[in-house]
């Protein structure tokens, strides 16, 4: 019963992620693309996405806790230093190269385009390569969000 | 270089669902809905537990297109510019980012800034910015 709620969330995020553009590159990069052929449609992506989100957690955290969780567990760190700032780099460059980000890939999965596949394919690589590199050189990794 | 149709209206129902889907998914597990870390754990879960929420949202995510399929009669459009090569070169420079910065445009660019963590204001701050001299770059500068 759980994760059939779970799952329909899910539903609810890729329906929301292929109805918005963000799973289709071409797309986004015509967002990004203000000096030639400009689309400004994930303005109102991010601008729907984040009036919702900000509104609902506030009802949200005025709970004591989730249904099915003892605690909220929410990412705690608050410094802003260059592996954040640096990494955030890296990813845009990403971003622009492919038109895809990992939340409008995953979903695009289901559209069984082969490309999506190898995008995502490369993707793990590079999540699992820099896992290994941090793992070399700190003790505990950090909880991506 | 190719139009895109303008589809504020589109974009901002899509937009909305997935603010319920991230408010949802915090008011019954109370997680930030993160694509980066999700999928992340899936590969290196916790617990047999922490695999199967994480396995029934990333399969949820994947119906998608077919729930937009059936509501509207078509694949949702999938258009990639990029070559082969360069995919696999931006999805490896992908994934390297999002685990050096913690997150994505999902955790960052909403669920973060929503809380307005300050982490994720800079972090979507900066991956904005990149992304756009990227496009810029690729578009106007080497392709043309």
């Amino acid at each position: 019963m759980r994760f059939v709620l779970i799952y329909l969330i899910g539903v609810v995020f890729g329906t929301g992620i292929v109805l918005s553009g963000m799973a289709n590159p071409a797309k986004v990069i015509n967002f990004f693309d203000v000096a030639g052929s400009w689309d400004p449609s994930l303005a109102f992506v991010m601008g729907g996405a984040l009036i919702v989100t900000a509104i609902g957690y506030r009802l949200v955290f005025g709970r004591k806790r989730p249904i099915f969780e003892g605690r909220f567990n929410l990412p705690t760190a608050r410094n802003l230093d260059a592996r954040l700032l640096g990494g955030s780099a890296v990813f845009g460059v990403g971003w622009g190269i492919s038109g895809f980000c990992p939340g409008g890939a995953l979903p695009a999965l289901g559209t069984g385009k082969p490309e999506v596949f190898i995008f995502v394919a490369a993707m793990l690589a590079g999540i699992f390569g820099a896992r290994y590199l941090q793992s070399l050189s700190r003790p505990s990794p950090k909880a991506t969000t | 270089m190719y139009e895109t149709a303008f589809t504020p209206w589109a974009s901002l129902g899509g937009g909305v669902l997935i603010g319920l889907a991230a408010v949802l998914l915090m008011l019954v597990l109370g997680r930030v809905m993160g694509a980066t870390g999700i999928l992340a754990g899936v590969f290196a879960p916790a617990s047999t537990y922490d695999f199967s929420w994480r396995a029934a949202l990333l399969l949820g995510m994947i119906t998608g297109p077919a729930v937009y399929w059936l509501a509207t009669g078509a694949m949702p459009e999938v258009i990639v510019p990029a070559s082969t090569p360069m995919l696999i070169l931006g999805g490896l420079i992908v994934g390297v980012g999002v685990t050096y910065g913690s997150g994505c445009t999902s955790g960052h660019g909403v669920c973060g800034m929503a809380r307005l963590s300050p982490r994720s204001i800079a972090a979507t701050l900066t991956f904005m910015a990149t992304t756009a001299v990227t496009v810029y770059v690729v578009r106007h500068v080497i392709g043309g």
